[in-house]
């Protein structure tokens, strides 16, 4: 379906990690050092990192060794949720793209989920009860 | 209470003694035959479907039939006029013809609607004929309209007669046990209208000495075109009613959950359970009584080894209370009876295929031994005479290597007391006789067909009871139960009502099938 008939994404409740890259120049290109996957108009089923098959957000699928995203602690299989304010969870790919490679910033901050991120929220729940 | 006790009766145990046997038959027509009579607590009612014989193919007989004959040892001794040999059928239907007359009874009601029918169709050339006979001198003459008049009332009348035989004129399938009540309805109709006729022809014609032939001729066309309306009734009535379906009928045999769906229309209990007989004669396997579910051996280990003490006083419901602790403590008792089951099914497999495969091999040779002779071969050389059979012989010719095979076989299935070896015999002169391969003769062996192929072409029918808490007149309605019963299995009939289909419409262009490949798109950025 075009991105503009796509029903309406639900509503999300997710652990976050702010996570800051800065870019890094070459050439004439500002790079972050990873890839993307997913959108709105990708086939949800072909994405391995997803929990749920339906999922079409964006995810990361691969980092360049010692670029800035591996330098700022992002993994593959972190689904980005926002891009600098931007949401990203119910964008098409392109947009996806366009967002993160502004020319005129330096700077992008991703809020992204990780399943692991839940997992230790659950843990140092249970292990210091609130009073 | 398992069926254990009942085939005890039966004694499964092969016996060769023909005083046995007879003590068996002479018990089972007994039960038979006080299986008959309609006088029960509940509202049982019998069914009849003409002809049976009391010990035919269905009911239980286990494995007392003389089945040496894989051995060529044959025993025939001489049998009384009360002992069943599986070669002499025909005594013992002859035999039965004799002791039970049920026929009288299955011919009344067709008697009766076809002298209603007959006095129906005579009647209005009666009317037509008597003013003639009469007093033809005092009559008006009347011209073209009458011969008009004439004409339409003599192929009305044809074609009165031509459907009634084509629609009513048939041999009854089945005696039902309350009255058939559109049928009785319909002659109650016609026996009304027609003497209503009559009644107003003796008082206005007969009497006064009716002078307007016309005025005659146009009454006896008014009772053709009633009695043709009427015929219209009973077509839909009786035939077309019930064709379009409104409920689901579920059909399970009692002894081994055979079951099956049916979709019917609007009929009465009693009707429906002829239709459901109809279809179980062809539809379900034929009843095998030697098969059943558990072998006892596995069944009988539960309940021993335990004895109930009460400790306190009360003496109320204890019997109760102790059989359930017994059944409790059975069940929460660790036994293996459910590995023994399963091993011993295994193995029951295991040799069944075994056998099935050697009886395969042996059909598959001795098939090879025989072939056709053409009208154009030679028939024989003088150097090799071939001697020429007919399909009986090179029936018999084949039959012996592989006589045993198939016997084994049927044994292992617990088939062979629907087989004897004339019948075995009967079968390959058949294939052979239209050139069926090996597999097509052992099609009939190698799974049980359905109940029609094991019958005897006996006019006797069968017997069976209706079992049904409504009276069997009244309609099938949504949630009723009836049972079918015979002597040893019944069938239990579910009526559940077919949905209400609610069908939408969806217009789909030719055009508008369209396709894209699937985007999986990895950028880096």
């Amino acid at each position: 379906l075009p991105a503009q008939d796509q029903p309406a994404g639900k509503p999300v409740t997710a652990v976050v990690q702010k996570i800051e890259i800065q870019k890094l120049r070459q050439g004439d290109n500002l790079i972050l050092g990873f890839s993307i996957g997913g959108g709105i108009d990708q086939d949800p089923g072909q994405n391995p990192f997803s929990e749920d098959k339906s999922d079409k957000g964006i995810y990361v699928t691969r980092i360049t060794p010692g670029g800035p995203a591996e330098v700022a602690d992002l993994r593959v299989g972190d689904k980005i949720m926002q891009v600098n304010g931007w949401d990203m969870t119910v964008v098409t790919h392109d947009q996806a793209r366009k967002k993160l490679t502004k020319k005129k910033e330096e700077v992008v901050r991703l809020l992204i989920t990780r399943k692991s991120l839940e997992e230790a929220v659950k843990h140092s729940k249970g292990c210091h009860p609130r009073q | 209470m398992d069926n254990e006790s009942q085939y005890s009766g039966y004694s499964y145990k092969s016996s060769h003694s023909r005083s046995s046997r007879k003590h068996r038959d002479r018990r089972d027509r007994h039960r038979s035959k006080s299986r008959d009579s309609s006088s029960r607590g509940d509202k049982s009612v019998t069914i009849q479907t003409p002809g049976e014989p009391l010990l035919d193919a269905e009911s239980t007989r286990g494995d007392d039939r003389d089945d040496n004959w894989g051995e060529t040892t044959t025993v025939v001794t001489g049998t009384s006029e009360h002992s069943l040999s599986n070669e002499d059928l025909t005594r013992v239907t002859k035999d039965l013809e004799e002791s039970t007359p049920l026929e009288c009874k299955r011919f009344i009601g067709p008697v009766l609607g076809g002298c209603l029918s007959f006095f129906a169709l005579i009647t209005p050339l009666a009317f037509l004929v008597l003013p003639q006979v009469l007093w033809r001198d005092v009559l008006e003459p009347c011209g073209t309209p009458c011969e008009g008049l004439y004409v339409s009332l003599a192929f009305k009348l044809l074609v009165l007669l031509i459907s009634s035989w084509a629609l009513f004129l048939r041999p009854p399938r089945a005696t039902l046990p309350r009255f058939f009540v559109f049928r009785c309805l319909l002659m109650v109709l016609v026996f009304l209208f027609v003497a209503s006729y009559w009644l107003f022809y003796g008082v206005r014609v007969l009497e006064p000495r009716e002078r307007d032939y016309r005025g005659i001729v146009e009454y006896a066309a008014s009772l053709v075109d009633a009695l043709l309306f009427i015929q219209y009734l009973a077509l839909v009535l009786l035939e077309v009613r019930h064709l379009q379906p409104a409920f689901c009928l579920k059909v399970v045999r009692s002894t081994d959950g055979a079951s099956k769906f049916y979709n019917v229309g609007h009929l009465s209990i009693q009707r429906a359970a002829v239709w459901v007989l109809d279809r179980y004669y062809s539809d379900f396997s034929v009843y095998n009584p030697a098969v059943v579910n558990l072998p006892k051996s596995i069944l009988s280990k539960k309940m021993t080894g335990f004895k109930v003490y009460s400790l306190d006083e009360s003496t109320t419901n204890n019997s109760t209370g102790q059989s359930r602790a017994m059944i409790a403590a059975a069940a929460r008792r660790r036994d293996n009876s459910h590995n023994e089951f399963y091993y011993e099914e295994a193995e029951m497999e295991r040799r069944i295929r075994k056998r099935k495969a050697r009886l395969v091999v042996a059909v598959e040779e001795a098939f090879t031994h025989i072939k056709r002779l053409h009208e154009d071969e030679v028939a024989s050389s003088p150097k090799h005479p071939r001697e020429v059979m007919d399909p009986r012989e090179a029936a018999q010719a084949i039959f012996a290597p592989m006589a045993r095979a198939m016997q084994k076989y049927l044994r292992t299935t617990r088939q062979q007391a629907f087989h004897s070896m004339e019948s075995i015999l009967t079968h390959l002169q058949f294939c052979i006789t239209h050139n069926m391969t090996p597999k097509a003769f052992l099609e009939r062996y190698l799974s049980p067909g359905p109940t029609m192929q094991y019958q005897q072409q006996s006019g006797r029918g069968r017997q069976w009871t209706l079992v049904s808490e409504e009276p069997v007149t009244s309609g099938i309605r949504q949630g009723l139960v009836f049972s079918l019963r015979r002597l040893d299995f019944s069938l239990v009939v579910t009526v559940t009502p077919l949905p209400f289909l609610r069908l939408g419409e969806e217009f789909i262009d030719p055009k508008s099938h369209k396709f894209v490949m699937r985007l999986q798109s990895e950028t880096s950025v």
